[in-house]
């Protein structure tokens, strides 16, 4: 009984993807497998929307680096200090998840949209992608600095003699790497799946995959956009599970 | 290793919420001494440990001085000590070697000598063939002997021990003990080590400075604290103590006799200096409640009138059984002044 039950949900969860999936690959989705199968809708995906998939790969790996350069300082700074300010600040950090994207994107193109190079750019939805995605980066890297282990490491370290920065770059980072590469994995996956923000940030000319999606989805063919689906899972899935398999090494590396 | 005379005149920590982790206190660890700061939790113990070795910053007026260099003002990185923590905190993404080393790479020591000093340390603590293996993949006694090796591997004026076999368990931290001991008299340094297990004191230090509320209440070796305890503190934290009450005269009544005629805060005597003798006139007689054999000797519980149950430790081929009437006698040089109940 109950294993049936699990069955069925499991079907019903699974099937939408199956289907969708499917209608990539069949000549005409209202006559099913029937009409027979293609790969013509992927080519036409393909020509049409394959930069989308390297900038957004691109684009989802800067906003890594970028939340790495400006989270992990941060983090640590917010680890270590008690003050009502700092938790002001942590809070404002984490507004952008909580505001709609798109109400985050109209407030950049009020005041950024008027640097015509800037506004122009993959630069200017990198920064959105950052400011939505680095309270993730922060949060998770904070909580590896707020370990008491971590304060005696810098303890034992500036016994040894060590000055911040080379305690910050040789022992503190190092040590909550885990936690860092947790943190990629998360901005990674938000800024290649974010739609919101982008939608309102982008131009023809920087368009992202979830844009695209969303473009093909509105005007063209069903098989097209399922085409573009399957395009995206075999892009972003492999990558994410590489991703994962690091992050597990590196657990397994260095965990206490 | 060179030898630094520590000298603490005044040395006092208040935190920012008003809480005094230290009141002003005072001093001295001689050259090449061990000396244990010994006390309960929150007894100041480990703030006064911290004020040596800057991680935390003294209140003004404190003076610290290292042979005759004032360093109360120098920060933890450029004060030259060498510390051991609780937790060892060895840097886990490195290996044993390259903890050892960090100290010396941080100095600019050339990669050669780094390679020297860290193999002679590696032999001296027995760490041999686990030069590459990272501390997750040690026992707790190897990465005790890791923590150490790390501190005194810069050559540091003075060594820091936190608390450090309070991290293992029972039977190693007693073989550890003696063999910390022992590598702290080679290496000849002066170290200060916080404890607050008396048996670890005894065994690794040369003097202890009893602690408690944030002062120290006796410094002395450990022999002459445990004789002739200056305050009862002392006499209770260092080993077992029996507590006779004096009665409303101030005199301290045992067993039909009275032991002292005005004690009023009454007096303290441990299990072994209590004598057991034959039921003797003159003598404070007892009855044995319990006996128990703990292998080297026995440890007798008896009720003597006008007092709680005593302990006694006598020797293994002690005669007397449950029921027995014994007779006692308790020198007189043996019995300790008690404290004004809390």
């Amino acid at each position: 009984m109950l294993a049936a039950l699990t069955a069925a949900v499991a079907l019903f969860l699974v099937a939408p993807m199956v289907v969708s999936v499917m209608a990539a690959f069949v000549v005409n989705y209202n006559r099913g497998l029937a009409s027979g199968l293609t790969l013509r809708w992927l080519e036409q995906v393909w020509e049409v929307y394959g930069a989308t998939v390297g900038a957004s790969l691109l684009l989802a790996l800067g906003c890594v680096a970028m939340t790495i350069v400006l989270g992990v300082p941060c983090a640590w700074a917010l680890a270590r200090s008690r003050s009502r300010a700092a938790r002001l600040f942590e809070e404002l950090l984490t507004l952008p998840v909580a505001v709609p994207g798109l109400a985050t994107a109209l407030a950049l193109l009020l005041v950024y949209g008027g640097h015509a190079d800037f506004r122009q750019g993959f630069g200017f939805i990198l920064v959105g992608h950052a400011v939505f995605t680095l309270p993730f980066m922060v949060r998770t890297v904070a909580a590896a600095f707020a370990r008491r282990e971590l304060l005696a490491l810098d303890e034992a370290a500036r016994t040894l003699g060590a000055g911040f920065g080379r305690r910050f770059t040789g022992v503190l980072v190092p040590a909550v790497l885990p936690a860092i590469v947790a943190g990629s994995l998360m901005v990674f996956t938000l800024s290649i799946g974010e739609f919101n923000l982008t939608w309102m940030l982008h131009t023809p000319l920087t368009r992202t995959l979830p844009v695209g999606l969303a473009d093909s989805y509105a005007s063209m063919r069903i098989e097209l956009g399922s085409a573009y689906t399957f395009v995206f899972l075999a892009v972003v899935l492999p990558v994410l599970w590489a991703l994962q398999g690091i992050a597990a090494l590196l657990q397994k590396r260095i965990a206490p | 290793m060179s030898r630094t005379r520590i000298a603490v005149t005044h040395c006092a920590k208040t935190y920012a919420d008003g809480t005094r982790g230290l009141l002003p206190t005072s001093l001295v660890v001689e050259p090449g001494e061990v000396l244990a700061l010994l006390g309960p939790s929150g007894c100041g113990k480990t703030t006064l440990l911290r004020l040596l070795a800057g991680l935390e910053s003294a209140d003004a007026g404190s003076v610290i001085r290292f042979d005759d260099q004032d360093v109360t003002a120098r920060p933890a990185e450029r004060r030259g000590v060498g510390m051991v923590f609780q937790s060892y905190a060895l840097f886990p993404q490195m290996t044993v070697q390259a903890n050892i080393g960090y100290g010396l790479r941080v100095r600019g020591v050339p990669a050669e000598e780094v390679g020297r000093r860290v193999g002679e340390l590696v032999d001296l603590v027995r760490l041999g063939g686990l030069e590459h293996r990272r501390p997750a993949e040690l026992s707790g006694g190897q990465r005790q002997r890791v923590a150490l090796a790390r501190a005194v591997a810069t050559r540091p004026r003075v060594l820091l021990l936190d608390e450090p076999l309070a991290a293992l368990d029972a039977q190693l931290k007693e073989r550890l003990r003696d063999e910390l001991a022992g590598l702290l008299r080679s290496l000849g340094i002066t170290a200060v080590h916080v404890t607050h297990d008396q048996q670890e004191a005894f065994a690794i230090a040369d003097r202890l400075a009893v602690m408690q509320g944030g002062a120290i209440v006796q410094v002395g070796d450990g022999e002459t604290l445990y004789r002739r305890p200056a305050h009862p503190f002392v006499a209770e934290f260092l080993g077992r103590v029996n507590r006779l009450h004096a009665d409303a005269g101030g005199a301290v009544p045992l067993g039909g006799q009275c032991l002292a005629p005005h004690a009023p805060h009454g007096l303290l005597v441990r299990p072994e200096d209590i004598e057991i003798t034959a039921p003797l006139p003159g003598r404070a007689t007892a009855r044995v409640l319990h006996r128990s054999f703990l292998g080297d000797r026995l440890r007798l519980r008896l009720e003597a009138q006008g007092q709680p149950p005593l302990l006694v430790d006598a020797g293994r081929d002690c005669p007397w059984r449950v029921g027995d009437a014994v007779g006692l006698h308790i020198p007189a040089e043996r019995l300790m002044p008690a404290a004004p109940a809390a």
